[in-house]
């Protein structure tokens, strides 16, 4: 009960932010030159003026701008996301077809980074300054600084092209139809290099925040009384230093989680996988203003819903941050 | 000039120049011995999705690399460019011009099994092609009726004289046509058909993933015996260029059209045996790289400025050290692949003559003062790297010659909006696309009189009574030499008065894998119905 209390305390404070975020973004849009039907015109290569003139009129382009936005406005109080000029079927629809992809890609790479970004912060902090830590921080480094659709080209060249391991792209195999746990596999075969692309860069943070929050803990009073008790080295790592030293990793994942959505645009667009970054691109450039800020309005929800968990697992991790909230 | 960019690009191109020179031969290479193989997956690059894939009521090669197989068109080209007949069995038009009749192919079906007839062609043609289609609406403006006095008879009645040549030349690209009882009731533009086509053409419509792929298969109730000798298409949606070329490599595709890849993937895959890069095939998609000028700034208003501007440039040297083979030199708004129109380069032409762009600035009063003599705003077109290239390579020309330019890049509908509607522009680049007749998408680049907005047309603030004259003349003649003569006229006019000039011709490039068969057999084959195209073991 508490739970959901805090909850609904919690989407009531970002309602006001949510409906901000969602008119700045139209009103950003309103400065960018031309409008869907431009958009359609450049597609098509070509049109004439009455033709553009039915469109604007069928997109309710053809009303002032506050119109536009407060009609935007009415239609989401009745959670209504409106009809998406490209796609021609209603936002909702649209964005919950790709929301799939977008979520699998996210919280793999997500996992992945944390847990051999926990891993690899806790080998480096015990090496600390000596090999491991140098060979662990130096690969971070150049994972961190390399651009990720380079990155993903060279995956496939190496993975798809030479060894002919792995798909070059794409979200499923399209030759044949696969159901069950076969079907799962071949979407798992499609997902490893992107979710390596994705993952490094994110690794390499995770690494350094976890080496040095590791090396903060151990400098901590309580790890001396713990040794001083006669607790070997492993029961200290793992019961007293590293459950004190995951609260900047769970920050961090609850900020990432934002970044991820957005910068997937990148990784998608290299593997061809049809997810939400791609769609958010496709609607800027074909200028489609109610897709841009349903996907908005979702990643949004979605960075709140990651954040509430975040909060709750402090209090997991942290029995006095409950207390306090 | 940035020399490290030139040297990079120079590299490219002449690589890509061996690549094409090696690959000339490969198309034509003789496979009467091997007998066409049934079956296989073609895998096709599909790079930038659109809205819809019916081409009764969008003229875009991206719809017609989809709806092109599905649907099919009145006639086509055959490979030496001339009209055949395809769901139209013959033709002919009255002496006036004012009445074409079509015979219609008996027997073919639907996808869906309804029976193919007149009506249809009648119903597409009154409420697409006239009123929906790009270009088509040109075209049908003076179309008043289709009268189907039976199922295998569609006879066009126009108000004004309708060139015979012109329509059948227009009708491959804007004589789709699509099923009336699918259509008739309803808002045509939002009809669910138009993301799941229905035709009568070589392959069916299966099934469309957005953002992913979509499947046609094989069509076995289709009318060409034998045909199609393919089990399915698949075209996959892959918007990266270089992702498409490793996707190429590691075989998950078999062809990227229209210039799909990047240029340097291009001629890096002319060199692989795997496959076969090259411009043929693409003839009837032919396109000019523009430089477009505003008549409203009074400095392009001076014809002496617009002739220093095109005398300025190195167009030769552009073209050899960036676009290598893919692209010739042009000579105005008809391009040379355009066989039946093409006036020969004996028309004003521009050549590159930097003394004399420099008299003639002066000459018009602007002289240099610091080096400069007055800044001009460019808008190249986001089209391809190679508008991109051709604004750098414009701005430092027209430095050299004190004029200083300021490139302003913008996404596709930024571009039009700021260039066909706002006016927001001193030059724009981007291209012209010929469309096999110059009464179909050319001559309203010159035309006065085009709507505010309206794409692609004669935004320039500039007004020829003349150039009028020769347009309206040769868009309503009936006899194709005099026809041709009129355009020839049109060309030298155009180039004299110089509101657009049109110095670079191009071919869109193919990328193909070695296997396939009868490909690149017609003079718009990416647009084709692929009826006979097979892949060999």
């Amino acid at each position: 009960m508490r739970i959901l209390s805090l909850a609904g305390r919690r989407l009531a404070a970002s309602i006001p932010t949510l409906f901000l975020i969602l008119i700045g973004v139209f009103l950003l849009l309103q400065l960018a030159p031309g409008d869907t039907v431009d958009a359609l015109m450049a597609q098509m290569g070509g049109g004439d003026a009455a033709t553009a003139q039915q469109l604007r009129k069928l997109y309710g382009l053809d009303l002032s701008v506050p119109a536009q936005l407060g009609n935007y406005l009415w239609h989401l109080v009745r959670l209504d996301l409106g009809f998406s000029s490209i796609y021609g079927k209603p936002v909702a629809t649209v964005i919950l077809e790709r929301l799939p992809p977008t979520i699998l890609l996210m919280t793999a790479s997500l996992s992945f980074a944390f847990f051999f970004g926990l891993v690899f912060g806790v080998i480096a902090s015990r090496g600390v300054n000596r090999w491991p830590d140098t060979l662990i921080s130096t690969l971070g480094l150049i994972f961190y600084a390399t651009p990720s659709f380079w990155f993903g080209l060279m995956a496939i060249v190496v993975f798809s092209v030479y060894l002919q391991w792995l798909p070059p792209g794409g979200f499923e195999d399209i030759g044949t139809v696969q159901t069950g746990i076969w079907r799962v596999l071949d979407i798992a075969a499609h997902l490893v290099l992107p979710t390596l692309t994705l993952g490094l860069i994110f690794l390499a943070i995770y690494l350094r925040i976890m080496r040095a929050s590791m090396l903060e803990v151990l400098n901590l009073d309580f790890v001396r009384t713990a040794r001083a008790k006669g607790l070997d080295e492993t029961h200290v790592i793992t019961r007293h230093v590293l459950r004190n030293a995951l609260l900047p990793m769970v920050t961090l994942i609850g900020l990432q989680a934002g970044t991820m959505l957005g910068g997937s645009v990148v990784v998608e667009s290299v593997f061809s996988l049809p997810g939400l970054g791609r769609l958010a691109y496709e609607s800027v450039v074909q200028r489609d203003l109610n897709t841009l800020l349903g996907i908005v309005f979702v990643s949004a929800l979605l960075v709140i819903a990651v954040n509430f968990v975040v909060d709750l697992l402090y209090a997991r991790l942290d029995p006095r941050i409950a207390a306090e909230g | 000039m940035d020399l490290s960019r030139l040297e990079i690009n120079r590299r490219t191109a002449l690589l890509t120049s061996a690549a094409i020179a090696a690959n000339v031969l490969n198309p034509m290479r003789a496979f009467a011995q091997e007998t066409p193989r049934k079956g296989g997956v073609f895998n096709v690059h599909y790079g930038a999705e659109q809205r819809q894939l019916n081409p009764s009521i969008q003229a875009s090669t991206g719809v017609y690399i989809i709806g092109g197989k599905i649907q099919e068109n009145l006639v086509d080209l055959d490979a030496q460019g001339q009209p055949v007949g395809v769901l139209a069995e013959s033709w002919e038009a009255t002496p006036d011009g004012k009445t074409v009749t079509f015979k219609l192919r008996k027997g073919i079906t639907w996808h869906d099994g309804k029976p193919f007839t007149s009506e249809d062609v009648a119903f597409t043609a009154m409420n697409m092609w006239k009123k929906i289609l790009n270009y088509g609406s040109t075209l049908q403006l003076f179309l008043t009726a289709v009268d189907t006095p039976d199922p295998q008879t569609a006879i066009f009645r126009y108000e004004r004289p309708m060139p015979l040549n012109l329509l059948l030349r227009a009708l491959p690209d804007l004589g789709y046509v699509s099923a009336k009882h699918l259509y008739e009731s309803g808002d045509i533009r939002q009809n669910p058909t138009n993301l799941a086509p229905v035709g009568t053409g070589p392959f069916k419509f299966v099934k469309y993933e957005r953002g992913q792929y979509i499947i046609a298969d094989r069509n076995p109730d289709y009318w060409r015996p034998n045909a199609p000798y393919l089990d399915r298409i698949v075209w996959k949606v892959i918007t990266d260029r270089a992702a498409a070329a490793a996707q190429m490599e590691a075989g998950e595709l078999h062809y990227s059209p229209f210039s799909g890849l990047t240029i340097s993937d291009m001629a890096r895959l002319g060199k692989d045996k795997r496959f076969i890069v090259s411009t043929k095939g693409n003839e009837g998609n032919a396109r000019t790289n523009t430089i477009e000028f505003n008549f409203r700034r009074k400095e392009l208003a001076d014809i002496r400025v617009r002739r220093a501007i095109a005398h300025a440039i190195n167009v030769p040297f552009f073209i050899e050290n960036f676009l290598g083979d893919f692209a010739k030199l042009g000579t105005g708004p008809i391009p040379s692949t355009s066989t039946d129109f093409y006036p020969g380069p004996n028309t004003p032409q521009y050549p590159y003559d930097k003394a004399k762009a420099v008299a003639l600035l002066d000459e018009a009063g602007f002289k240099a003062s610091g080096g400069n003599r007055f800044a001009l705003k460019l808008l190249p077109a986001p089209w391809g790297e190679d508008i991109s290239l051709w604004s750098t390579f414009i701005q430092q020309s027209l430095g050299e010659v004190g004029i200083q330019v300021d490139i302003v890049r913008n996404d596709g509908g930024g571009f039009l909006k700021q260039v066909y509607d706002d006016h927001a522009f001193d030059l724009a680049t981007g291209w012209h696309q010929y469309r096999n007749d110059p009464a179909v998408s050319t001559t309203v680049w010159y035309r006065s009189g085009q709507p505010k907005g309206a794409p692609w047309t004669n935004q320039w603030g500039w007004e020829d009574k003349t150039v009028d004259a020769t347009i309206d003349n040769a868009a309503t003649e009936v006899d194709p030499v005099k026809r041709k003569a009129l355009y020839a006229d049109f060309v030298k006019e155009v180039n004299t008065e110089l509101p657009v000039w049109m110095p670079i011709e191009q071919i869109f490039v193919t990328v193909i894998t070695a296997k396939a068969r009868n490909h690149s057999n017609t003079p718009r084959w990416g647009s084709a119905s692929w009826h006979d195209l097979w892949l060999s073991a």
